[in-house]
């Protein structure tokens, strides 16, 4: 046998549309759209080059932030901020635990299950924003609001990727505890709590600093913290003290994720 | 004595793993089920204790037919079966000690349970059995840090931490090599004899089975195709349980493997010295 009648080159056949022509088309197609849509995109030139002066004293307030004006205001939000965020996390997380264990398929019967995934899918579809807005219309203006809608929120969040996880546990070591007639509560505590554990802790974690984030952004809307402090500041055009909040931010936030991403290598 | 009559199981499939089994297992005896992959013996040995549901036939151990009982009466009789898993099946993040401890869960309440507080006498037992397997100086490892042979050991102690009347072994060699495969079947065969216990082994390893079994059932498609002594199992009756095959050449291999076996010992040692 000889290697001629081999042939020496190879592509990758077509995976998805197999006729040629149908592929042609439709790239053409998906590029004709892109332009069409372009064009229609209405773009007020004058009114970017007005704003490029705004944006440069904004970037100028960053490069020279002045912490010291405003810091009483700044330390206050700071301060309301992290409780805030520490606060809602510790609460989210409490709740999500029986949320997420009630909406993992493989440990409950399928109304609690439907019902905590309805829990969980009304959470994650209000933004935080929207959220905020209407407990900061019921509860009035301040932190308090700002402290229920992260918790809410962290429900959504933790529930939902708790459940997932818990789903793809490692059956086999569920079911050597369920055969030594273990209970559905020892069940959970020795095959299932085990297993999930780890990346619980570093779930919350890592919604801890989603939460501070959050908190700056849901304080524009009322919701009390750093968010309503630097709101005011940009309101006063006072871009050297936002320009401070911001870089305060950045930096905890810096914070948080280093010692998170340490921490969770410490758990495993 | 376990006594399985007229056990079937359909799953919601349609597929057929088991059809019409009836078995009588006296005490004391160990029972290697061989047969192809897929001829039904893991569903067999979940049917006994219902982590998979049959669908028509009777499981009795003792006086109780387990077939019908209600939650916590279930539970109460899964205590009496010690089960033994391919894979080991260990919590990889309890420790050894949580591992064996876990055999008692049926015993204790939620709380002793959660809080680790085990009686005394619990405690002991599992010390106890931990020295039986050899593994008393890891009781405090997690169970992940553990070779293959040291968790297989481990979960043969948590099944006899149940005080069991009757021990389920499925493929419990499955991810070993060949040399503590053995090991692993003689401990389980010293400790059955021990006790007075009888097992029902799942085992694929033909030579393996006739090494250590008292008895041997053949399954083929759910059915009893065979049972008897490991020496009345002929190329013949092979054949009936596992199709067409060159039995003697596999036999061959065997051998072979555990020359070449020997071969590598001898040269490790020859190393090491």
């Amino acid at each position: 046998m000889t290697t001629q009648a081999y042939p020496t080159t190879w592509r990758r056949p077509p995976q998805i549309i197999k006729n040629h022509h149908w592929r042609l088309a439709l790239q053409v197609g998906i590029l004709v759209y892109l332009v069409l849509a372009v064009s229609t995109v209405d773009v007020n030139w004058a009114r970017v080059y007005e704003g490029l002066e705004r944006g440069q004293r904004f970037i100028m307030g960053f490069l020279q932030p002045d912490f010291t004006s405003r810091w009483k205001d700044i330390s206050q939000g700071l301060v309301e901020s992290l409780t805030m965020t520490l606060t809602s996390t510790v609460v989210g997380v409490l709740i999500s635990i029986p949320v997420g264990i009630g909406a993992a398929r493989n440990l409950t019967p399928r109304w609690i299950y439907y019902f905590c995934r309805a829990i969980i899918a009304t959470s994650r579809a209000l933004q935080e924003i929207i959220i905020a807005i209407f407990f900061v219309a019921m509860f009035g203006f301040g932190p308090f609001a700002g402290f229920i809608t992260l918790s809410f929120a962290t429900i959504g969040f933790i529930a939902k990727l708790l459940a997932d996880d818990i789903e793809e546990i490692d059956a086999a070591q569920a079911e050597s505890i369920r055969s030594t007639g273990a209970s559905w509560w020892q069940v959970v505590n020795y095959a299932v709590q085990p297993q999930v554990m780890p990346r619980l802790i570093g779930l919350s974690l890592y919604r801890l600093d989603i939460n501070f984030r959050e908190s700056a952004v849901i304080g524009i809307v009322g919701a009390g913290g750093i968010g309503a402090t630097l709101n005011t500041a940009i309101d006063r055009y006072e871009y050297d003290s936002a320009g401070a909040i911001l870089l305060i931010v950045i930096a905890i936030v810096m914070v948080a994720e280093y010692s998170s991403s340490y921490l969770r290598k410490f758990l495993q | 004595m376990l006594t399985l009559s007229g056990l079937s199981k359909t799953y919601k499939t349609g597929d057929t793993a088991l059809a019409d089994v009836t078995l009588t297992v006296p005490e004391g005896q160990i029972l290697g089920l061989i047969g192809p992959s897929g001829a039904g013996k893991s569903t067999l040995i979940r049917c006994i204790n219902r982590l998979v549901e049959p669908t028509a036939g009777e499981v009795t151990l003792g006086k109780v037919n387990l077939v019908g009982l209600g939650k916590s009466e279930l539970r109460r009789q899964r205590r009496r079966i010690g089960m033994i898993f391919q894979e080991y099946a260990l919590v990889e993040r309890l420790t050894v000690m949580e591992n064996v401890l876990s055999g008692r869960l049926g015993y204790v309440p939620f709380w002793r349970s959660f809080l680790r507080k085990y009686p005394g006498a619990d405690v002991q037992r599992a010390y106890q059995l931990l020295d039986r397997v050899g593994l008393i100086d890891h009781a405090d490892k997690r169970a992940d840090a553990l070779s293959g042979g040291q968790r297989q050991r481990v979960g043969i102690a948590r099944a006899l931490a149940q005080d069991p009347e009757l021990l389920l072994v499925d493929e419990p060699t499955a991810s070993l090599d060949p040399k503590t495969s053995r090991q692993i079947m003689r401990l389980l065969t010293e400790i059955c004899a021990e006790r007075g216990l009888p097992a029902i082994v799942n085992i694929h390893d033909v030579p393996l089975a006739q090494q250590f079994m008292q008895r041997i059932v053949g399954l083929r498609a759910g059915r009893v195709v065979f049972d008897g002594s490991p020496d009345e199992l002929t190329e013949a009756t092979l054949t009936t349980i596992y199709g067409e095959e060159d039995w003697n050449e596999m036999r061959r291999g065997d051998e072979e493997q555990a020359k070449a076996e020997a071969d590598a010992r001898e040269r490790m040692e020859a190393l090491a010295q």
